[in-house]
Parts: structure tokens; C-alpha cells; sequence
């Protein structure tokens, strides 16, 4: 059963050959048994998934199958940063660690009452880092290798995904959060056009970057899952108001006159290794061999995005941060003044990295400084949104690879922020432009997976996963259960 | 350069008390940052106008209309210290 | 007073800072009520509690709201408008930041016209933005006041509540001015039902810059003065900030910026410095909320929507009712009072009204330092008391008495003439009185005949003597003469 995709998985259940508690028990066991080694979970939440399992599969009994959304049958890993009612929700952190929240995520809300969760997927602390080390509750292994990392900030949720412990999970995505743990575990990150999923109960690392995203094995399951989460959400201001069309219909369409532009300045980003650029070019040429018109396609402003990413989330973050105070929830520590109480709590409650962007974002919009460094990288991103504009003139779909390398080991650059930085080069773009951008595992480089990412205009996720499609059918790479 | 006076005024900025080693590491890893950062001084952008939301959406309102609200045993749940109903805090300072 | 004093050597800079409620029934960027005075945190969700995930959506109301108090106070409503973040911490701020507006305000460049006793001051709006109000701190310890208690507890009902600021420029001349300013604000809010604008309740709160003007004319330091929180205070406040400044200035000291709090109970101003008062407030576009972008239709239709307001109730009164232009704005710088004189209008003769409205009444009010709304005075007491004028039941002298009486019982004008015996001594009566007098000053009456006429004035004056001041004077010198044959 661990061997099926979601989809699949999901038809069977539909067809009542394999019930949603068998499902929900097997990944159970898988979790029990390989977690020791992985640590994809900062809570597991073994008896809730079964026993919502039981009432989907009640459902199925009583309303048969029209009653149940498919995506509704297929237990699912849910990153640590999406607001779970009743279910502790640490964000990574230590100053959430006793934290149950009273409300709901809307995109799990999508779910109904009986989301069928496996449990809280662990990751980089509120989201900030890339390769799931900056996590109170201890690193996540990548299955492929243990001694390296997963990729971050989602690396629970897609070490979970990769070693079985679920067939699929959210993840979020706001400077390559999704795509890049995906590429580092041979999966499927996808990362909808900003607006597109609501971020209501999404704990706010960087509000004008963050969206919610799949984390699949393969395209089909990224479609159905980006189904069930998308859609407008009155809770959501930054929520668009577009019609959700219908994701796994045009899949099979082929890439036949797709115009596909392969962005040189990403090519050619510091650190890309000759390796992951082989294995983005054979994407390219796998789909211009399946009928796509392939070209080179410049991003000017495309190696800009790293350093205005870096002023404008840790700006956002530095705001969004200051409601971990100890009042009304969370960590608190013991002092005799407000303000003492308050410095102490965030001291003993936020690790490094998170102190590191908070005085960075602070600093950034501090008197004197913004308009050097925010309001200078807000213009940036506007330079970066015209570059894409007109690149949408003249290609569908832009292809880059995810990041520069694969999977580096655990511990290389963890006390290094700019090496770590600098492996979103190639991610940032799409989220400062708010376009869709999905991460397809490519090929191998010395055993280890290697993403290619592509990314389409606003909105037109259709073509996006048509096109990712393609490329997977074309790639060698199918998806295979590790360790 | 970021001096370490500069340092502790934005760490107090942002209530995060952090011991004399970090103030010390923090400043040169800010400096680092920053420098890495500065590549975006090189552009020209006097009169691009800046993109704080990369959605070109105006006027999202709600109705005002009452919503659900949480039971207080709920909203004071998850709080640290609570007293009669309300939210406990140190002296203010 | 010491005012007139101040007023010729030294000439005062007065700026105002009002925060207003808005009248909506829920919060700014989220669906819980709006409600005063009910059971602690009974009013919250996540989003208002500043829970991890919750955003803030806007609350329609509150916009339209804002813009028509922008409207009637002649600003120019922003076609572009940007909510922003305001950073810093403290207790009642559930988010570490407060969602305000920054440099592309809702509103901007106004002016409300204010009658002072000094004639109408022009006050300019520098603008008027929106935003959300703090939740509210109750502090606990012996003192009751925020320094020297041992801790502080957090209602979060109010966190959230629409909020709009109105920054005045620094046009008012005067302690009384400021007041006059509030006042008509409120009342121009008021008339607009944007806000119920109650100082009680909070829904009202006022703060002051007050500097006084260099020898040079220009601008001294000023200081922010808070903790005003009724209109008699506004002018008390400001009044005592004024003469600490005057006298540190006199005795050759330098003003220093500095946050200046109100004690009503001691009438004086004292700094309350917080160590941890350095800001820098960070304000960034809100990235959880989208841009304004009001239409020209749209802001026109809100100027339709505008009911009338005291500038047009001023011109109104002076046109049907006949009033000056200074009684007229008197009465309709408060929308109560104004409601109160169309009241006793109806059943009263209107300037007779007028004048006893913004007269004595006002006085007494003023006095009392209560709004038209507390008084025990009734409209009806008010058109009954002009009409025992008017058929003489009351002297003019004698119906100032019971005016007070009734202010300050309650008790019907008739109620008060009968229980006091101010009923004006009628013709007959009178007649009795002036014969005793005359018998029994036989020598003035005897020099009146002979035509010496200042002695007139004993004779009255023994009259209104022996009616213990409830005769008309005028008429009883007219019967004097009319007996003495002079």
C-alpha cells in the first residue's frame, strides 16, 4: 500500500478495496517504525488519524463514494506551521511548545472535521531556514541519506513523504520552503500563486511571500491536493477572488506548442553546480522533445531576488514575531518588569536563526535604514515582477533549477547563514513575484535527488502542472520509498 | 560597520535579550548580511514604485457583521498566567 | 483670570489629538462586538487575541465612516490609502504592532469652524487616519495607577475597536478654545453618526500639544499633554500646562519635551517618564491588508449620505429662528444643547429661548462642568419658565433663582415659585405696598412731590424692600410717581 501514490490510494479507498483506518494504520506503522531514524514529526497524532479514518470511512458507507472527496480518504502530514484546533502547534519553536490552538487552518478546514492527520511534520523554526536544523525538537534526517538534511523549512514534511510515514504533505512555501526540501527528497513541492490557497492559520513568517503548498510523489497528487486547499477565503484579505478550475483534468494534455524559456541568469546563479545544470537541461530538452518550443529566456533582476528576499522576509518576520511575547499564550519567563519578561521570554523562547532575522528585519526597518534597505528592496521587487511580466510575453512556462546543489550533510552550513542563504538563489524570484512554481525531482547526482523547478504567470497552475507533468513522464526519476 | 551599541538598540527595539557573546557574534554576522545585502544599493531605482504585495488587489472589505466569538475559557486557554477573568502580566515598566 | 494675563505676554500654541470609536457593531478587522462594560474577554477570537495565523480583514463600515467624518470636517478624502504597521510592545498590543495608517492617511487637509467667546477660530485638520484601539490594562496594586503596582491584568474587549485619529493643526489660541474645538468636534461626529463620541465611555479621548510662542514668533518646545478625559478637563489640563510652562519661562528655564499627564484632583500637570520610552515604531505597509483605492463615485456618495451638519444647523437657526450668529453657534456647537433649544423653541418664544439656553442655563452647566444630557433641566421646564416670564407670574431677577433651583432639583419651574414664594407681586398687591411706604416716609414722599426725583430711588428701593424682591422694579417707580403726582 506504502508503494501507491495519493491518487491512487485515494481510488481504492473510494472503491472501498482498502478502508481509510487500513491506510491510516499502515502509516502508523511506518511512522513508528522509521521515525527514530528521521525525526519527520514534532507530534504524531496516531489515534486521531484513525479515528477519523473510521468516520470517512462511515461516510463511505453511508453516502457512498459522491459524499467524500477523494483528498478527504488519504491520511496526510501537515507541516507544524498550520494552526491545528486541539492539536499542539510548535511552528518549530521552543516558545510554542505547550501551545494548543482554539482554531483551525482554512486550508485544512477544506479537509471537514475529519481531516485524517498523521501528525505536525517538524521544521525550520517559524519557517526560516533551509535545511530543517534551526528545529527546537532536533533535525530532520533526508531518507535518502541520513547524514544529510532534508531541505527546509518544510524538510518534516517531506522527509515524511519520502520515507512513507504519509503519502503526502502540506508544506509552506515563502523563499523556496516547499520546492527546495522537495528537490532535496526526490519530490514534488508545488508553490500556488500567491493568494491562491488561503494563509488563514498559517503562522506568518512573511505575509507578502507565504503560501501553503504540496509536497507530493508525484504531479497528479500535487494537482489533487492543490484541489482540495485552493479557493477564496473571506479570513484572507491577500486571498484571491479566481475561480478554482479544475487541476487534473488538463494534466495529460501534453506540452505540444507549450513555448518553455529556460532562464539564463538562474543557469548561470553562483553556486549551481555543472551537475544540477545537466540535469535542468535534459528537462528542457525532454519536453521540447515532447512538443514544447524550448528557449533561453533572461531574468535581469533574477540575482537581485536573494538579497531583497532577505531584507524584505526578515522585515515581515521581525513584525510578525512580536506577538510571542508570553501574554496570551506560549512560553513565558519569570521577571518582575513587562519589558524584562518580555526580553527573557524571547530570548529563552526563539533560537538562533530566528534572533538572527528578527534583529536583521528589525534593523531594516529601524529609523534611518528603511529606505536603504525596505523600501530599496520593495522597488526591487518590482523590477523583479516586470521581469517576469515580460518574460510571460514570450514563454509559458520558465525553467531554472530548484537550487544549486542537492542535499548538503548536516552540519555544513548551519553555523554559516550566507552559504545557507545562498542556497535559495533560484527560489526567491517566483515568491518576490508571486507566480506559481513547482519542483520536479530531475534526475540523480551521486544518489541523491535533484530538482528542476518550472514556474508560470499568475494563476495558470493548469499549465504549470501540465507541463511538470510531461517533464516527469519524460524524467528516468520515479518516486521511491527511502530509507 | 554595526557596532555593538547598535546591536543592543535594535535587539532592546525588538525585546530580545541576548547575552554579551551573541551581541558580539550577532554583530558580525549582521555585518555580513548587510554586506551581501548591499548589491541591491548598485540599481537605480529613483522612480520605481515599490511592490509591497505582489497581488494588484484593492478595497477588501468584510461586512460588519458579528462573527462567532471564542468562549473566554477558550480565549484564556493557552495564557501563561491568568486572574479574574483576565490576562496576568508583570508590573509595566 | 490668569489667562487674560497669559493671553498679552505670552501667546499659547495649541494642537489637538482626538481618538474616536467609530459606531460600528463589531471591530476593526474582525467580527466580534463592539460592547462597553461587559464581562472581561468575553469579546475576542483569534484574531483580536493576535492569535499565531489569524489575519485581520477590514471592516467595511469603519471605512465609510471614516471618510464622512473626513467629509464633514472639509478634508480631502485620499483616492489612495495604505494601512501600516506601528511596532512596539506592551500588554495590551496582542500583535506587537498596532494597525494604523502612516503616510498615505484615509483623510487629509480639513477645517472645522469653532465659536469661542473671542469670536470663530478656524481650526485646521492636518488629518484624520484610521486604526484599531488597544485592548485595556487594568492595573492591579495599592496604587492604582501604572507605576508602583505589582502587575497589570488585560482585558482584550476593547482590542480592536475601530479607531479613528484626528490631528488638529496648531491653530487654537486658547485653553477655552481647545475645549470649544472638542466640543464642536463632537458635536459635528455626532450629527454624522459616526461615532456616539461618549468621553465616559472612552468612545472620546483627547490629547494636547501645548508649547508657547518664542518672543520671535517662532514655535517654543512643546509638550504632549494625555489623561484629559472630560471637555472641563481639556481646558483645565491645558490651562495648567500652560502656566507650568509660563513660570519655568519666567524664571529663565528651558522647556523640555516630555509627556505631560492631566490629575484633576490636584489640577496639575506631572511628567510620567517610562525608562522604556525610546521609539522607533518601524511602520511598514501592512503586507496582510490591500491598498484603498476610493473612487470619486464613491466618496460622493458618502458626501450625499451626510446629515446636517452644526455649520449648517448654525445658518439654519439664524435664518428661522431668527438668533445671532454667536447664539447660534453657541447652541449648535453641542448637539445636545442644540436638540434641547429646538425642544423649548417649539413651545417658546426663540430668542427668549436662546438666550436663557446659551445664557444661564450654559452657565450653570459650565459650573457644574455637566453636559446638557446630565441636567435635571427638562426643555418643558425650560419653554415653562420663559412662559411665567412672559405672563409676569416671575420677575426677570427672581426667574435666574429659579432656573438654579430647578437645575439643581429638578423640580418644575412652577413647583419652585410656589415652594420658594418667588411669585412676582402682582398690580393690586403692590398698590397696597407702595401706600405703606409712602405713609411711612411721609418727608421722602413730600420731597418727590416737590419734584426732587433721586429720592425716587429709597421709595423703590423700600419697596422692593418690603416684597422681598418679587416686585418689578420699573413698575413700581411708575405707580411711585403716578401716586406722588410728579
Amino acid at each position: 500500500m506504502l508503494e501507491l501514490t495519493a491518487f491512487e490510494l485515494a481510488q481504492k479507498i473510494h472503491a472501498k478495496e482498502i478502508s481509510a483506518r487500513e491506510a491510516a494504520e499502515v502509516a502508523n506503522t511506518r511512522v513508528e517504525k522509521v521515525e527514530g531514524d528521521i525525526n519527520a514529526f514534532v507530534t504524531t497524532t496516531p489515534d486521531i488519524a484513525t479515528e477519523r479514518a473510521e468516520r470517512v470511512d462511515e461516510r463511505l458507507k453511508n453516502g457512498g463514494s459522491d459524499s467524500v472527496n477523494l483528498w478527504e480518504t488519504v491520511p496526510l502530514v501537515v507541516k507544524d506551521v498550520l494552526s491545528t484546533k486541539g492539536t499542539r502547534t510548535t511552528c518549530g519553536s521552543k516558545i510554542l511548545e505547550d501551545f494548543t490552538p482554539v482554531y483551525n487552518a482554512t486550508a485544512l478546514e477544506k479537509f471537514g472535521e475529519d481531516l485524517i492527520m498523521v501528525g505536525k511534520a517538524n521544521m525550520d523554526e517559524f519557517a526560516m531556514g533551509s535545511s530543517t536544523e534551526n528545529s527546537a525538537y532536533g533535525p530532520t534526517k533526508n531518507p535518502w541519506d541520513l547524514s544529510r538534511v532534508p531541505g527546509g523549512s518544510s524538510g518534516g514534511s517531506a522527509a515524511a513523504v519520502a520515507a512513507g510515514e504519509g503519502w503526502w504533505a502540506l508544506g509552506t512555501d515563502t523563499g523556496g520552503s516547499v520546492r527546495q526540501p522537495g528537490a532535496f527528497c526526490g519530490m514534488v513541492g508545488l508553490k500556488p500563486t500567491y493568494g491562491r490557497v488561503s494563509r488563514y492559520g498559517l503562522v506568518a513568517f512573511a505575509s507578502s511571500l507565504d503560501q501553503i503548498g504540496p509536497m507530493t510523489r508525484d504531479v497528479r497528487d500535487s494537482a489533487l491536493l492543490l484541489q482540495a486547499i485552493s479557493g477564496h477565503d473571506p479570513n484572507d484579505s491577500t486571498s484571491a477572488k479566481v475561480e478554482v478550475p479544475d487541476y487534473l483534468s488538463e494534466l495529460e494534455n501534453g506540452v505540444s506548442g507549450l513555448r518553455v524559456g529556460v532562464v539564463t541568469e538562474l543557469m548561470n546563479a553562483e553556486g549551481v553546480e555543472p551537475e544540477v545544470r545537466a540535469i535542468t537541461e535534459k528537462t528542457a530538452r525532454d519536453l521540447e522533445e515532447a512538443g514544447a518550443d524550448v528557449g533561453e529566456v533572461s531574468l535581469p533582476h533574477a540575482t537581485y531576488g536573494l538579497p531583497a528576499y532577505y531584507i524584505i522576509a526578515p522585515a515581515e518576520l521581525s513584525s510578525n514575531l512580536a506577538r510571542f511575547d508570553g501574554v496570551r499564550y506560549g512560553h513565558r519567563a519569570t521577571a518582575s518588569g513587562v519589558h524584562e519578561m518580555y526580553r527573557r521570554t524571547r530570548e529563552e523562547g526563539f533560537g538562533d536563526e530566528a534572533k538572527r532575522r528578527i534583529m536583521l528585519g528589525t534593523y531594516a526597518l529601524s529609523s534611518g535604514y528603511y529606505d536603504a534597505y525596505y523600501a530599496q528592496a520593495q522597488k526591487v521587487r518590482t523590477k523583479i515582477v516586470d521581469d517576469f511580466r515580460s518574460a510571460f510575453r514570450d514563454f509559458d512556462i520558465l525553467i531554472s533549477p530548484t537550487c544549486p546543489t542537492a542535499a548538503f550533510e548536516i552540519g555544513d552550513k548551519v553555523n554559516d547563514p550566507l552559504a545557507m542563504y545562498a542556497n535559495d538563489i533560484c527560489a526567491v524570484p517566483a515568491s518576490l513575484a508571486g507566480v506559481p512554481a513547482i519542483s520536479i525531482p530531475g534526475g540523480l547526482s551521486d544518489g541523491l535527488p535533484v530538482g528542476v523547478q518550472l514556474m508560470s504567470d499568475h494563476f495558470t497552475e493548469p499549465t504549470l502542472l501540465r507541463a511538470a507533468h510531461a517533464a516527469e513522464r519524460a524524467s528516468e526519476f520515479r518516486f521511491e520509498m527511502k530509507p | 560597520m554595526i557596532s555593538e551599541e547598535q546591536v543592543r538598540h535594535v535587539a532592546n527595539l525588538a525585546r530580545l535579550g541576548l547575552s554579551d557573546e551573541e551581541v558580539a557574534r550577532m554583530g558580525g554576522q549582521l555585518d555580513a548580511i548587510l554586506e551581501s545585502i548591499e548589491k541591491i544599493q548598485e540599481l537605480d531605482l529613483e522612480n520605481v514604485p515599490p511592490t509591497a504585495n505582489p497581488l494588484r488587489l484593492t478595497n477588501v472589505f468584510r461586512p460588519d457583521e458579528p462573527r462567532p466569538e471564542l468562549d473566554r475559557d477558550d480565549a484564556l486557554s493557552a495564557a501563561p498566567e491568568t486572574s479574574d477573568d483576565l490576562f496576568s502580566v508583570p508590573r509595566i515598566d | 483670570m490668569a489667562e487674560t494675563k497669559e493671553k498679552q505676554t505670552y501667546q499659547a500654541v495649541i494642537g489637538l489629538e482626538f481618538h474616536v470609536h467609530l459606531a460600528t457593531k463589531t471591530k476593526m478587522f474582525c467580527g466580534c462586538r463592539v460592547a462597553y462594560g461587559d464581562s472581561p474577554n468575553t469579546h475576542t477570537c483569534p484574531v483580536c487575541l493576535g492569535h499565531p495565523g489569524a489575519l485581520p480583514v477590514l471592516n467595511e463600515k469603519a471605512i465609510e465612516l471614516g471618510a464622512m467624518a473626513g467629509i464633514a470636517l472639509n478634508c480631502e478624502v485620499a483616492s489612495h490609502a495604505v494601512f501600516a504597521r506601528k511596532n512596539y510592545f506592551y500588554p495590551d498590543l496582542p500583535k506587537g504592532y498596532q494597525i494604523s495608517q502612516f503616510d498615505e492617511p484615509i483623510c487629509v487637509g480639513g477645517h472645522i469652524d469653532v465659536p469661542t467667546s473671542d469670536g470663530t477660530v478656524r481650526v485646521g485638520i492636518t488629518r484624520l487616519h484610521l486604526e484599531e484601539d488597544a485592548a485595556k490594562n487594568v492595573h492591579v496594586g495599592e496604587s492604582g495607577r501604572m507605576h508602583g503596582s505589582t502587575g497589570s491584568l488585560v482585558d482584550f474587549n476593547r482590542g480592536g475597536t475601530p479607531l479613528m485619529e484626528i490631528v488638529t493643526e496648531p491653530d487654537i489660541p486658547t485653553p477655552e478654545a481647545a475645549r470649544a474645538t472638542a466640543n464642536q468636534l463632537k458635536s459635528i461626529l455626532q450629527a454624522i453618526g459616526v461615532s456616539e463620541a461618549d468621553m465616559e465611555k472612552g468612545q472620546l479621548r483627547c490629547d494636547a500639544n501645548v508649547s508657547i510662542r518664542n518672543p520671535d514668533g517662532s514655535f517654543g518646545v512643546k509638550t504632549e499633554l494625555k489623561n484629559m478625559n472630560s471637555f472641563r478637563f481639556v481646558e483645565k489640563g491645558i490651562a495648567a500646562e500652560l502656566s507650568r510652562q509660563q513660570e519655568i519661562i519666567e524664571d529663565g528655564g528651558r522647556i523640555e519635551q516630555a509627556t505631560m499627564h492631566y490629575d484633576p484632583a490636584t489640577d496639575e500637570v506631572y511628567s510620567l517618564r517610562s525608562k522604556e520610552e525610546a521609539h522607533d515604531y518601524r511602520y511598514f505597509p501592512e503586507p496582510d491588508l490591500l491598498p484603498l483605492e476610493l473612487s470619486t463615485e464613491w466618496i460622493e456618495e458618502k458626501k450625499a449620505r451626510l446629515p446636517e451638519l452644526p455649520a449648517e444647523m448654525k445658518s439654519r437657526f439664524v435664518e428661522s429662528y431668527d438668533l445671532s450668529e454667536y447664539d447660534a453657534g453657541v447652541l449648535t456647537a453641542d448637539r445636545d444643547l442644540a436638540s434641547f433649544y429646538e425642544e423649548v423653541a417649539k413651545s417658546a418664544d426663540a430668542k427668549q429661548s436662546a438666550n436663557w439656553i446659551s445664557g444661564d442655563l450654559r452657565a450653570l452647566l459650565n459650573e457644574e462642568g455637566i453636559e446638557i444630557s446630565d441636567s435635571k433641566v427638562e426643555p418643558k421646564d425650560m419653554a415653562e419658565l420663559i412662559s411665567l416670564i412672559e405672563n409676569e407670574t416671575v420677575s426677570r431677577s427672581a426667574a435666574k433663582a429659579v432656573l438654579a433651583k430647578v437645575f439643581e432639583t429638578g423640580d418644575s419651574p412652577s413647583v419652585v415659585v410656589e415652594k420658594e414664594g418667588l411669585a412676582q407681586t402682582g398690580s393690586g398687591e403692590l398698590d397696597g405696598v407702595i401706600e405703606g411706604v409712602i405713609a411711612d416716609n411721609p418727608d421722602e414722599a413730600e420731597r418727590v412731590r416737590d419734584g426732587d426725583k433721586k429720592v425716587v430711588g429709597f421709595l423703590v428701593g423700600q419697596v422692593m424692600k418690603a416684597t422681598r424682591g418679587n416686585a418689578d422694579g420699573g413698575r413700581a417707580r411708575e405707580l411711585l410717581m403716578e401716586k406722588l403726582g410728579s
